[in-house]
């Protein structure tokens, strides 16, 4: 067995691509040509500053804004082209973990892990019981089933979010601000669930941030987008972004305080 | 819908070692498969008898969660039959699957139970502390709306008079067409179903006076305030809750505002000037609506349906008409505003709010019209 993967491909095959995307609201674009590749396996952590459209290229990626210009393909299917029946099957093979949180209030959270699987039949009521909990409990969640979200600290509403996120297995996680309004005790818990979940299940995961230092420990690679250039301005490892950029923004944003490249 | 029951997409194979069963698996095992495998393999080992049973699964191409998850089940099942178990040849992703598994909390117990059904006179008394809990909020607001009120009477400068006609037009003349429109139908279905009746005694004109005193006595005024709880207790409801939830008031607040005289007040005093107007516009297409029915269907003038109406109406009863309207735009702003200050968790706690303010308000419309009604009849 190659690895516990559901398709046929490599380890350095892109799951997503974007190919010459240009996205924007109104008159305004946002992003404009912009090229980037997912890698299997990979947490790649898109970071910049307000309104650099960190958000809509995520939007993007996860189809729920068309883009202007250009492709966005999933596991090779162009997202803005396929039907809605294709678009769902490629959405139940990502899971998302909002901003919000995004738990319904009216549910508690088994139930709110619970609902992805509702979309399926044949399966037990006992099977699905067992696969929330065993959802929650990789996230510290366990016993927790029973409350609803409103009784829940931000770390736990966030870590139950995560749950939902995971309980169809998906393989492309996508976290927007995940450590957004968290102490940094929840912030440190949260990052090891998501550096834990992407070596255990080989996830690839895809987070939009600008919190640096939770994107330098767990990012394998970044991507720095300016609101002026409109797209893409640093690619690389938090190292080699850290030892090679020489743009002021990057190292602005990244490494504020620390040395230039080349520096005394 | 996902069916999940279609042809799996894995191979089980038992071999016989003597004492030993072993199971094959070869191939996919997602979550479509998790309940239909645990049962074959429990079958399998049910009918083998063995001492021990060896998994082997070095064909598996894919095991998601459940599967995984299955293999734990299966496991605890045959441990639980003193049947030795023992995974084989298991590929590296799956073990690091499980790693993450924390099995003793696949079996613990929620640490609060399910919210099962509530007993008759458990319900009864949450529902009795419930509505009088409810009452207090309700009194406690009306007491500050009320304190509220007589601190800007003395001091109108402090009014925020763009608000006020802000809502008047929100209130007022966004509701005008919906009030027209239900008032002419209103007004056509009395004198429609009335002259039924009324024509066989050869008593027709009279329909006209029936029109009159029900539309101005009772359905203009009511019928109007219902609209308007509809539209705006609702809107008023909506728009502080979801204040709350912004933290919005409490930013008021901190800013040294009072956030009833900021907020309510202005909804408060548009609602009592436009309430009476629509009540008095609802009224005139009430009549309108009886006069069409008047004129095309019973050979009346609209000259003789319109004296005829006019005599009906007095003018205490009018002036009576317009005091209610008055009661009940400041039910609508009450109950509207208060719903709203109640919100205290999510944005679900703002649709609750809003449904609430319309119940409330149309209930407390309906009540105190029937209080009006006894008490206009002895004046």
């Amino acid at each position: 067995m190659k690895g516990n993967r559901d398709t046929a491909q490599g380890p350095d095959d892109p799951v997503i691509v974007v190919e010459s995307l240009t996205a924007g609201f109104g008159e305004t674009t946002i992003l404009e040509n912009v090229n980037l590749k997912v890698l299997r396996g990979e947490i790649l952590c898109i970071v910049g500053g307000s309104g650099c459209g960190k958000s809509t290229l995520l939007k993007q990626m996860i189809g729920l804004i068309r883009p202007d210009n250009g492709r966005v393909l999933v596991g090779g299917d162009d997202i803005a082209a396929v039907d809605d029946e294709r678009l769902n099957r490629i959405r139940r093979g990502i899971g998302v973990l909002f901003q919000s949180d995004a738990l319904f209030g009216s549910m508690t959270l088994g139930e709110n892990v619970a609902l992805p699987l509702s979309g399926f039949k044949g399966i037990s009521a006992e099977t699905v019981q067992l696969i929330v909990r065993m959802k929650l409990g990789m996230v510290n969640l366990v016993g927790y089933e029973n409350h609803y979200p409103a009784e829940l600290s931000g770390g736990m509403r966030k870590r139950g979010g995560l749950a939902r996120a995971m309980v169809l297995d998906p393989q492309i996680l996508f976290f927007d601000e995940p450590s957004a309004g968290l102490d940094p005790i929840n912030s440190a818990e949260l990052e090891t669930l998501i550096r834990g979940i992407n070596a255990g299940l080989g996830t690839t995961m895809v987070i939009v941030s600008h919190q640096v230092d939770l994107v330098l420990r767990v990012a394998h690679r970044i991507l720095m987008l300016d609101r002026g250039a409109k797209g893409i301005v640093a690619a690389g490892s938090p190292e080699e972004l850290r030892n090679t950029a020489t743009d002021p923004r990057v190292r602005n944003f990244l490494f504020r305080g620390e040395a230039a490249v080349g520096g005394r | 819908m996902t069916d999940t029951t279609s042809k799996p997409g894995y191979e089980l194979t038992e071999r016989d070692e003597g004492s030993a069963l072993v199971l094959y698996l070869q191939g996919r095992i997602t979550l479509g498969d998790a309940d239909l495998l645990l049962a074959r393999m429990n079958d399998a080992v049910a009918a083998g008898n063995p001492a021990s049973v060896r998994i082997d699964l070095s064909g598996v191409s894919y095991m998601d969660g459940a599967g995984v998850l299955t293999l734990l089940r299966l496991e605890d099942s045959i441990r639980k039959k003193g049947v030795s178990f023992t995974l084989v040849r298991v590929p590296e992703e799956i073990r690091r699957v499980m790693g993450l598994i924390d099995r003793e909390g696949l079996t613990r117990s929620p640490l609060r139970a399910e919210g099962g059904p509530v007993g008759i006179v458990e319900g009864l008394g949450s529902a009795s502390v419930r509505i009088s809990e409810d009452f207090a909020a309700m009194m406690a607001f009306l007491g500050d709306l009320v304190a509220a009120v007589i601190h800007l009477l003395r001091h109108p400068r402090e009014v925020r008079w763009e608000d006020v006609f802000f809502y008047v037009r929100r209130v007022g003349a966004e509701g005008l067409p919906i009030v027209g429109l239900i008032s002419i139908l209103i007004g056509l279905i009395i004198a429609f179903m009335s002259s039924l009746q009324l024509k066989q005694f050869g008593a027709s004109i009279y329909v006209a006076s029936l029109v009159a005193v029900a539309i101005v006595r009772e359905l203009g005024p009511i019928m109007t305030a219902i609209l308007v709880a509809g539209r705006s207790a609702s809107a008023f409801a909506a728009e502080i809750g979801t204040m709350r939830v912004n933290d919005e008031v409490d930013a008021l607040v901190t800013m040294g505002f009072d956030p009833i005289r900021f907020l309510v007040v202005p909804k408060l005093i548009a609602t009592v000037i436009v309430l009476p107007l629509l009540t008095l516009y609802a009224d005139l297409f009430g009549i309108l609506g009886g006069m069409i029915v008047g004129v095309a269907g019973l050979d009346l003038t609209a000259y003789t349906y319109l004296q005829e109406s006019q005599r009906s109406i007095s003018v205490f009863f009018l002036n009576a008409s317009l005091v209610k309207a008055a009661v009940f735009a400041c039910i609508i702003a009450w109950i509207g505003c208060q719903r709203g200050f109640q919100v205290r968790g999510g944005v679900e706690e703002v649709g609750a709010a809003t449904t609430s303010a319309v119940v409330t308000a149309t209930l407390l419309i309906v009540v105190v019209d029937s209080a009006f009604a006894v008490v206009l009849n002895y004046l």
